[in-house]
C-alpha cells in the first residue's frame, strides 16, 4: 500500500521558484506559460495491514503536521492499494 | 543568570551566541543538545543560526521535532525567555511559538550582506534598553527569511505592538528598497503574545564587536541581561 501526498503553497503565496523555473522554460522557447508553481510530492509505503481510511487519516495527519506547513502550504494525500 | 545555547545537528552560529553571552554578557552559559530535555536551570535560551536537519522539508520543520523543543515549549509557558535568531526564528515559527512563516527570499537569493533595522518597540525583554526607532546594523544570512502571515495575524502582531524589527535604511525610513527579502511589511523580528519568546532573521550576535563591523547587536543581549538582572533581584 502506497500513499502520495502533494503539496504545494496556498494560492497567493509567493513562489520566487516557480518565477525562475518559467523563465527558464520560457528561455527554452516554450511560450505561452501563464505561471507556474513549484510544490513537493511525497510517496509514502504503508503497512498493508492498514484499511484504506485508516491510511488516509494517519497520511492526512503527517501532512498536516509535518510534510506541509498549513500556514502557507496545502496538501493532498492519495491512497494506492 | 544562566543561558542556553541549543545545538541542533547542523547549528552554526551556537558559538557565536556562546562567545557573546559569556564575553560580552559575562554570564554562565551551556550548550544544549537538542536530545536534552532538562532546561530546568535555565533563565533564558537561544535557538541560534544555521542549517538544522540540513533546512530538509523546510527551513525549522525538522527541528520542531527535536526532543528538547517540548522542553523549550514548556519553558516559554512558564514566562522564560527564549530567542531565536535566523533558523532559530524559522524554528519557533514552525514550532508555533511564533505566528507566520518565513518562506524563499523574494529575489530567491541567498543573501549576506550587513542591513539596518530599526527597533520598533522597548516593550519587550529582549529590547528595553533601545530607544524605539533606533537604527541597529546587522548582518543577515538567509535564504528564507521572506516573513509571511495572513492579514488576521498581521493586524494582531500590529495592534500589539509584537513588530519588534523592520527593515529600514540608514535614516531608520522603512522602504521597499530596504526590505531585502520581501518580508511582509519589512518585517525583521516578532514576539509573541507574552513578549517572552523573541524571533529575528539578522544576527545580532554577529554584531557585538566593532571589529566585526558593528556592536549595535550587544544592546539586544544588554537589554535581556538587564531584564534577568531586574527579574532575579
Amino acid at each position: 500500500m502506497k500513499a502520495k501526498v502533494y503539496v504545494k503553497l496556498k494560492p497567493g503565496v509567493l513562489d520566487p521558484q516557480g518565477k525562475a523555473i518559467q523563465h527558464s522554460v520560457e528561455l527554452l522557447g516554450f511560450d505561452g506559460i501563464a505561471d507556474v508553481r513549484q510544490g513537493k510530492y511525497f510517496e509514502i509505503a504503508l503497512d498493508s495491514s492498514l484499511s484504506d481510511e485508516q491510511a488516509h487519516d494517519a497520511v492526512s495527519r503527517m501532512a498536516r503536521e509535518v510534510l506541509s506547513n498549513p500556514i502557507i502550504e496545502d496538501y493532498r494525500v492519495e491512497i494506492e492499494a | 543568570m544562566k543561558f542556553g545555547v541549543i545545538v541542533f545537528p547542523g547549528s552554526n552560529c551556537d558559538h557565536d551566541a556562546y562567545h557573546v553571552i559569556s564575553k560580552h554578557v559575562g554570564q554562565p552559559v551551556d550548550f544544549i543538545w537538542h536530545r536534552d530535555t532538562d532546561l530546568g536551570t535555565y533563565d533564558a535560551l537561544i535557538i541560534p543560526g544555521g542549517f538544522s536537519y540540513g533546512d530538509y522539508l523546510r527551513a525549522g520543520a525538522l527541528a520542531r521535532f527535536s526532543p528538547v523543543m517540548a522542553e523549550v515549549r514548556k519553558f516559554a509557558a512558564r514566562g522564560r525567555f527564549v530567542l531565536g535568531i535566523c533558523n532559530g526564528f524559522q524554528i519557533l515559527c514552525e514550532a508555533g511559538l511564533l505566528p507566520g512563516a518565513l518562506i524563499r527570499n523574494r529575489d530567491l537569493h541567498f543573501i549576506c550582506d550587513h542591513v539596518f533595522v530599526r527597533s520598533e518597540t522597548s516593550d519587550t525583554p529582549f529590547t528595553n534598553e533601545v530607544e524605539p526607532g533606533s537604527v541597529l546594523r546587522l548582518p543577515i544570512a538567509h535564504a528564507e527569511g521572506n516573513y509571511v502571515c495572513d492579514d488576521v495575524t498581521f493586524a494582531e502582531l500590529r495592534d500589539q505592538d509584537r513588530i519588534v524589527f523592520r527593515y529600514c535604511d540608514a535614516n531608520g525610513e522603512v522602504t521597499e528598497r530596504a526590505n531585502p527579502n520581501g518580508s511582509r511589511d519589512n518585517i525583521a523580528g516578532i514576539c509573541n503574545r507574552t513578549r517572552n519568546v523573541l524571533g529575528l532573521m539578522p544576527h545580532p550576535e554577529r554584531a557585538c564587536e566593532d571589529l566585526l563591523g558593528s556592536s549595535d547587536g550587544r544592546n539586544i543581549f544588554r537589554s535581556l541581561a538587564a531584564t534577568l538582572a531586574a527579574t532575579a533581584a
